[in-house]
């Protein structure tokens, strides 16, 4: 600590600097937080007051069969995504790291799927892949297709659909986390590596990756808790409904459900919110622990 | 100097001219599968309501260009109004959050208080909080202040964002101390320090912050669906999200809108993209 820094203010200027945020954060993050707890043990609904009704949300959860779909759905929905969005980034980034000609263009442009809103994506695709879109229409004219693919109705098209959508929009933006954990690779390992012999993909696997592994762990961690926090690509996608048979559902898609219209059940809308805490706390606290374990 | 010849592969290596073509194919593949969809959509929203759009055989380019695809959509739904909306909320974002996470940011880098490292902890704490987990309950809040259904409601919540906060603290921790030092010596104030002295280093940071608090406040959409419901507040992407079934089926149409919600994010990025990449570099985006 320095002393003179210390002296140079008055006791309560730090606290003046930091009395916004923090009046931000406990209304905002705080408060609302330990609000959803307690509100998942009531019956409070939008326009009425409630009362305490113990656990009784949770057990209506295990009877709800939406929940279900939306949990299958989920894990669908990691199961893909985490892996592909873990290893096509960051060859992605490998690609545009180099400094060549227009790699500054490559790098850019590859970043705007994801400053497209995902309202503004999920219409773009919604066009693409209609019973007449282009999807549908090359594939008519290749003649693979005989008749339309009902990407936007079926239950699972619709879901491999979204499923598509989430990963092409999420490709620039883990790119971009890579390119700064590649900016740390040591290059003189790569040149030690290649005057020993080294094949492009050997190093690949004996240097670059061991080089990122901190950053790869993180990314999966990332996709895996934004898997479970979808909503806007499938609620767009699908029409606002979960699709025709209402399957296509997230948990954040039942939880804004259950809040919506008049009758809004806040109570049960917060069990699922506590719900969704505890499943994206998971990979959370594995993430932790590997740092942990990275630092010793 | 001689290099050892080594092994190359084609894509990764591509310094030979077969190595260099197949790094480009690749990535004007990618580039393709990327901007193509965008690409599709705007050139649908430029085509005439005589022209067939649903062609078997799928044709980019319009055969007769034309912007009356925008006129019609504008007269759908008030799209400028929810543009204006949606600028108005991301403002009063960018501002909130340079300035409140800038502040807050200071003091817990560079000004010892008891308490500091309970503060800190407070707002790593909250990094593992899904912000899907608290929104009905953060809607209640809102509606507690009397700020339901308005556009302030909308952009209170995320005017100083605790990962801004902690971004602003690593950037300032990573200026030299020694720079602030001179100044107290000086007799400078701490706001005269943070303003001529830290604020200048950490440029970088608070670009990224800002570009980032602009496109995540254009692009929100579940939190301003709650909040907002008068026709007349929505914000461009709740808008839009109506627009495809309940006013319009006609593709061009919703085109029109997609690519009027798309072009001002993309432009400003592109304008600002190096100091995005910058200050990526200097490690401004990390988890």
């Amino acid at each position: 600590m320095r002393p003179h820094l210390t002296r140079a203010h008055r006791r309560y200027t730090p606290w003046l600097l930091v009395a916004p945020a923090l009046l931000w954060l406990a209304v905002f993050s705080l408060w609302p937080a330990l609000n959803t707890a307690v509100l998942s043990f009531t019956n409070v609904h939008i326009l009425s007051g409630g009362r305490f009704t113990g656990l009784h949300n949770y057990a209506l959860m295990w009877q709800d069969p939406l929940l279900r779909d939306a949990i299958v759905n989920t894990l669908i929905f990691m199961a893909v995504c985490v892996p592909l969005l873990t290893v096509l980034p960051l060859l992605l980034a490998l690609l545009v790291q180099r400094t060549l000609p227009f790699m500054g263009f490559f790098r850019t442009v590859f970043y705007f799927p994801v400053i497209a809103s995902a309202v503004v994506v999920a219409l773009i695709w919604q066009w693409l892949l209609d019973d007449r879109g282009l999807v549908n229409g090359l594939g008519r004219q290749a003649g693979l297709l005989h008749h339309a693919v009902p990407f936007l109705t079926d239950r699972w098209l619709l879901l491999a659909s979204a499923i598509a959508l989430t990963v092409w929009k999420g490709l620039g933006y883990y790119m971009v986390l890579y390119l700064s954990a590649l900016g740390n690779v040591r290059r003189d390992l790569h040149e030690a590596a290649a005057v020993d012999g080294a094949g492009a993909v050997r190093r690949f696997r004996s240097v670059t990756v061991p080089g990122v592994r901190g950053t790869m762990a993180l990314v999966s961690v990332l996709i895996a808790v934004s898997s479970m926090r979808v909503f806007t690509e499938l609620y767009v996608l699908g029409g606002r409904t979960g699709g025709v048979g209402g399957q296509d559902v997230s948990l954040v898609m039942l939880i804004q459900q259950a809040a919506a219209g008049s009758d809004g059940r806040i109570g049960y809308a917060s069990a699922l919110s506590v719900l969704l805490f505890a499943l994206t706390a998971g990979p959370l606290l594995l993430l932790a622990r590997w740092n942990r374990r990275g630092e010793r | 100097m001689r290099r050892p010849p080594r092994r190359r592969s084609a894509v990764f290596d591509s310094v030979t001219p077969l190595g260099l073509t197949a790094r480009y194919l690749t990535l004007l593949l990618v580039l393709a599968i990327t901007v193509g969809p965008m690409l599709w959509e705007l050139a649908t929203s430029l085509k005439s309501i005589a022209e067939d759009v649903y062609t078997a055989s799928p044709r980019l380019l319009p055969q007769h260009p034309t912007l009356g695809n925008y006129g019609r959509v504008a007269r759908l739904v008030p799209v400028g109004h929810f543009a204006l909306n949606s600028v108005l909320v991301a403002l009063a974002d960018v501002t909130g959050n340079l300035v409140g996470a800038t502040l807050a940011g200071y003091a817990l880098a560079r000004l010892p208080f008891r308490g500091r490292r309970l503060v800190v902890g407070l707002f790593l704490s909250t990094l593992v909080l899904p912000g899907e987990v608290t929104i009905i309950s953060q809607y209640q809040t809102v509606a507690k202040l009397g700020l339901g259904d308005s556009l302030l409601g909308v952009g209170l919540p995320g005017m100083i964002g605790a990962l801004n906060v902690l971004l602003m603290r690593n950037a300032f921790l990573a200026v030299p101390a020694e720079l602030e030092e001179a100044a107290v010596i000086d007799g400078a104030t701490v706001l005269q320090r943070l303003r001529f002295v830290a604020l200048p280093a950490v440029r970088g940071t608070l670009s990224v912050i800002a570009i980032l608090t602009f496109i995540g406040a254009w692009d929100d959409f579940l939190w301003p669906l709650l909040v907002l419901q008068s026709p007349g507040r929505l914000t461009l992407t709740v808008g839009l999200s109506y627009l495809r079934g309940a006013f319009s089926a006609d593709p061009r149409t919703v085109a029109a809108g997609a690519v009027i919600a798309l072009l001002p994010v993309l432009a400003l990025f592109v304008t600002l993209q190096r100091y995005f990449f910058r200050g990526v570099g200097e490690g401004a985006v990390k988890g």
